[in-house]
């Protein structure tokens, strides 16, 4: 993931090198830097929306880097960026070390990530709770039967642990968010190195269990409605079910500026929430906010 | 004219020199530059955590028998399948065959040695593994057995070719002296012929495994990854992880000097330790039956 991050970010320096090349040709200069740094879960689609709204609008310049939601929020505390991106929400301690140096972060909702658990479409099960989907990956429950399937051996997939969808997995799922759990993977959960991978093993294999971004997941496999507790309802993921939480794998992707944007900055958040910016967003497999 | 030919010969032993020495400056700065980058891992993690049963390198599990033992799993079905079946080619291609299947074959074994490993893995996503999957009744195709299937294919055309290079250097009058004692074609080939090459058969078959246990781009792909010890050869059926394809996996992404790095490259050095010690026996073995050889002939 990180090689293919490098090589966007490497068009992206082309690119924006290719337009400071053409605007010194034009007697324009840039009217507008935004500085953009954060989160490695947004950073494509950061850099896909930087690159289409540098398009449309030639006087701004936006540069666009990864690092992680701490690295953006601590850079936008200390002042150096305007926009900090984040996959998940200030901390408490992030805000009064803002609030110490006069700086009050407001949040921006940009976009909504989704997990889909997937299964091959001949499995009978259509439905399963947090905790059993949690039981299931950490190999308390190594049967279908157990969750009102067939008799099957239950074959966990899951990406390889240096994918940013295999932490928040077993955060949001196998931990079911409690952050002092230690619970892990079962230990034969098998971890494939490509989304393909888990796609093909679905496709062919009924015992098989796996996870994959809503966006990537492929119309002939089979995807489970989740409930968030036993007895509330089972919902699957679609884009007004993220968007009004009732699906439970699914987190918000945040924008943090300090202070209330202005000018430039405040013209391009409202770009981002706009029809043509979201459709970006589910291009690359988000799930677009709807207003 | 004459010194001419004093300077071309002085400039090419020394170029055949330098690329002699060169294998072995080569292999040590490898060495040195694996211990410089793997070792640190010993002051780092604890004796009894590395040789753990829990791979899990984002929470600081570092145990690597898991590893250790998929790697072992997976050459060792790699071998069972190679061996027979490379040794059995080559002898049909070298005794056996007649001349127009030797013509044919010989070529198409070779052709199946530059078969590129990431085609065969696709193979056995697509197609080997569902049916081996239903075939025996597991719960996944993706399991050792897969991996060792494949290694077996990659690794055949190393053992075949080198194999038949040894027995075709078999002086022809070992065979005319068996027959003329009435030994039949069998006998001749498995107690004349075979024995006869029997240094640069074990080459082939050393060369067969090294190219096995390095293999990692189709094991990656098929063996499904699994950090699961290995305890009894039922491991054949169920996936594993092997230190080749953690290495690729993990590498990409782990942060340069960090704990994880090193273990990485003690993984590394692991295997370099191990493929070493194959090596090392294996001519230990032959050197010892040549020396037996000579003892009987003299």
């Amino acid at each position: 993931m990180n090689r293919f991050l490098f090589f966007l970010l490497l068009l992206m320096t082309l690119f924006i090198s290719g337009c400071g090349a053409s605007a010194s040709a034009q007697p324009e200069v840039a009217s507008a830097y935004i500085e953009n740094k954060g989160s490695d879960t947004i950073v494509n689609l950061a850099l896909a929306w930087a690159e289409q709204y540098q398009a449309e609008h030639p006087d701004v310049r936006i540069s666009v880097t990864g690092g992680g939601s701490g690295t953006g929020i601590a850079a936008l505390i200390n002042g150096t960026v305007g926009i900090a991106n984040a996959s998940r929400k200030i901390s408490a301690d992030e805000l009064t070390q803002a609030e110490a140096k006069g700086i009050q972060p407001v949040e921006h909702i940009i976009a909504r990530d989704a997990i889909a658990v997937i299964v091959n479409p001949e499995n009978p099960v259509s439905q399963l709770t947090l905790q059993q989907i949690s039981d299931m990956y950490s190999g308390k429950i190594s049967n279908w039967k157990e969750v009102g399937g067939e008799d099957r051996p239950i074959v966990r997939l899951s990406r390889e642990t240096n994918s940013g969808t295999h932490v928040y997995f077993l955060e949001t799922v196998l931990r079911l968010g409690d952050k002092k759990s230690k619970t892990l993977f079962s230990m034969d959960t098998l971890l494939l190195p490509s989304s393909e991978g888990i796609v093909n093993e679905l496709r062919q294999n009924p015992n098989a269990i796996g996870y994959d971004g809503l966006g990537y997941v492929p119309k002939d496999l089979k995807v489970l409605a989740v409930a968030k507790k036993e007895g509330e309802a089972y919902v699957l993921p679609t884009i007004a079910t993220v968007n009004d939480k009732t699906y439970a794998i699914a987190r918000d992707l945040y924008m943090y500026t300090a202070g209330e944007a202005t000018g430039a900055e405040k013209a391009y958040l409202d770009w981002i929430i706009s029809d043509a910016a979201q459709q970006i967003v589910a291009k690359l497999g988000f799930v677009p906010i709807l207003k | 004219m004459e010194s001419n030919l004093g300077w071309k010969e002085y400039l090419i032993t020394r170029a055949i020199r330098v690329a002699g020495y060169s294998a072995i400056v080569f292999v040590t700065l490898i060495f040195y530059f694996l211990l410089r980058e793997g070792l640190p891992t010993l002051a780092e993690v604890k004796l009894t955590e590395l040789f753990a049963l829990r791979w899990y390198p984002i929470e600081k599990y570092f145990g690597i028998l898991p590893l250790i033992s998929g790697s072992l799993i997976v050459t060792l079905g790699a071998a069972l399948i190679a061996i027979p079946f490379g040794i059995g080619t080559a002898v049909f291609i070298s005794e056996i065959a007649p001349r127009w299947a030797r013509e044919i074959l010989k070529p198409l074994v070779e052709l199946l040695g530059g078969l590129p490993s990431v085609v065969l893995g696709f193979l056995g996503i697509l197609v080997l593994a569902p049916k081996l999957r239903l075939l025996l009744n597991l719960p996944t195709g993706l399991t050792a057995l897969t991996g060792s299937l494949l290694l077996g294919a990659i690794a055949v055309p190393t053992v075949v070719s080198v194999a038949e290079d040894a027995l075709d250097s078999v002086p022809r009058s070992y065979r005319e002296g068996a027959w003329a004692l009435g030994a039949t074609r069998w006998q001749t080939i498995w107690r004349v012929t075979l024995p006869a090459a029997r240094s640069g058969v074990l080459t082939a078959v050393m060369l067969g495994v090294g190219r096995a246990i390095g293999e990692t781009m189709t094991v990656m792909m098929v063996t499904g990854n699994a950090p699961v010890l290995v305890t009894s050869l039922g491991g054949l059926f169920s996936p594993v992880r092997t230190m080749t394809a953690t290495i690729a996996a993990e590498m990409g992404e782990v942060a340069n000097g960090s704990v994880h790095y090193h273990t990485l490259f003690f993984i590394g050095m692991v295997l370099f330790i191990i493929s070493l010690i194959v090596n090392v026996t294996a001519s230990a073995v032959v050197f010892r039956s040549q020396k037996r050889a000579e003892r009987v002939l003299s």
